[in-house]
């Protein structure tokens, strides 16, 4: 647990992962994309530029994306985490992820994860998006194989699925 | 890009914070708002503090009020959480504008309004706004509380009037005079990149001529800046093109030693100046007309 008084060395860490209980003890410096990857092995996660411009580390914590290089491990002490890897359900992948295969919204897959965890709470707040609402969320992520329009598409696809999947 | 060591604590009441800072060298601990500044800066080894005191789990920093006299935001309020306020976008709606304008979901997800203001950035949002809003920001530390107008806040590059025993708990922002018009414009490589220049204005309209003019500039200076002399000059002046021409070009010539870097020329920010003043304060004598004729 981070506590009040100040402490060195491992910090007690509970944090529900893609609805997983973990707990872990962590350099109070380890970073939340680091303590995915390296503590958890929930390499999905990719880090690019570690400072908070690329989105490629972006990831879900109680449901709102951040840059998980630019949050610390000891700072979702019990707070909900989702990445790449709890996005399909059964087997069965995300009508996101489907999307961005139909639409070839990926060329490299790099900065892939970073883009679907970002659509992921834009379709929690709006679910039938504008293409400026799209673009917004889009743009907040570097991508440098497919000049934005695949994903631009896969987003709007996405949408539609999910929208046929509701009513 | 690791961070270097460092302890950590994370007290959840405001007294702890400043037991902390009274139990430690203040210079040796960094306070950490929403960490969109500072994690770069620990990532980068830029910064590298012996101590990180997060104040994010203290709960009463994070509240938006509505006063008799306007809006109190507390420091570790995100800016997503402005976003959403209703409350904002009806009082405030040019503090409103500015904050979708900083970087982008993810970012104002974590970042805070208490952070920008203390990060001082010069080319940060905020702390221009805060300037023309006249917002007043207040600070705790063990000998007490101190409230500071907006103007004596910023400093220089990063640098604000807070002592290192200090913590920034709330902003306030005094409710505009009715009739007001406002406008914020900043000029960006790409859109949530930090502006190489921006600007914003407030300003009323009676019978077409302007009222208590407010204008100030980021991006351009070593801090944010506010020009009384071209207030002055178009105060009681109608707000003609002819007139927001010459208080446009006064603002560009009053521009100190502009920053001058790999984004842009010292030549190119000071024109920008220029040329953003003149549209904000277009486009805020729009609004101030819209409102004087409308509802």
């Amino acid at each position: 647990m981070a506590s009040e008084q100040p402490q060195q060395g491992g910090i007690r860490l509970k944090v529900r992962v893609n609805g997983e209980q973990h707990e872990s003890v962590v350099d109070p410096r380890m970073n939340l994309a680091d303590y995915l990857r390296e503590e958890l092995r929930l390499t999905a996660t990719h880090v690019g530029c570690e400072h908070g411009v690329c989105g490629i580390c972006n990831v879900l914590v109680d449901g709102q994306t951040v840059r998980s290089c630019l949050m610390l491990a000891v700072q979702v002490d019990g707070k909900e985490v989702l990445t790449v890897e709890g996005l399909a359900e059964g087997g069965k992948l995300h009508p996101i992820q489907e999307a961005f295969i139909e639409e070839h919204g990926l060329q490299c897959g790099f900065c892939t994860g970073g883009f679907m965890m970002a659509i992921c709470e834009l379709f929690d707040r709006n679910p039938s998006p504008s293409e400026e609402e799209i673009k917004e969320v889009v743009g907040g992520q570097i991508c440098r194989c497919t000049g934005y329009n695949a994903i631009l598409r896969s987003v709007q696809n996405a949408a539609a699925k999910m929208g046929a999947s509701r009513s | 890009m690791k961070s270097a060591p460092f302890e950590y604590v994370a007290p959840s009441t405001i007294s702890g914070v400043l037991e902390i800072l009274g139990q430690n060298d203040p210079d040796e601990v960094k306070l950490m708002a929403g960490g969109q500044s500072l994690m770069p800066l620990l990532n980068m080894r830029l910064s590298r503090p012996a101590l990180v005191l997060d104040l994010g789990r203290v709960a009463d920093l994070d509240f938006i009020r509505e006063t008799d006299q306007g809006v109190v935001i507390g420091a570790m309020t995100t800016k997503r959480a402005v976003e959403d306020s209703e409350l904002i976008l009806r009082e405030h709606p040019l503090f409103w504008e500015s904050t979708v304008a900083i970087g982008h979901p993810p970012i104002r997800n974590r970042g805070t309004v208490g952070g920008s203001m203390a990060q001082a950035d010069p080319a940060s949002e905020y702390p221009a706004v805060a300037l023309v809003l006249e917002a007043e920001l207040v600070a705790v530390s063990a000998r007490g509380e101190r409230t500071i107008p907006a103007d004596d806040f910023f400093v220089t590059y990063l640098t604000t009037c807070l002592e290192p025993d200090e913590v920034l708990t709330e902003i306030r922002i005094p409710r505009l005079a009715p009739r007001t018009g406002w406008a914020f414009q900043e000029v960006a490589r790409r859109h949530g990149d930090f502006a190489i220049v921006g600007a914003t204005a407030t300003l009323g309209l009676e019978a077409g001529v302007a009222v208590e003019p407010r204008i100030a500039v980021f991006g351009a200076g070593d801090r944010a800046l506010r020009f009384p002399s071209a207030e002055s000059l178009l105060a009681g002046q109608p707000a003609t093109d002819e007139v927001i021409d010459e208080v446009a070009a006064q603002v560009a010539a009053a521009v100190e030693d502009p920053l001058d870097d790999a984004h842009a020329s010292a030549d190119y920010r000071r024109h920008l100046a220029g040329v953003l003043v003149g549209r904000v304060l277009r486009e805020a004598a729009v609004r101030a007309a819209e409102a004087s004729t409308g509802a």
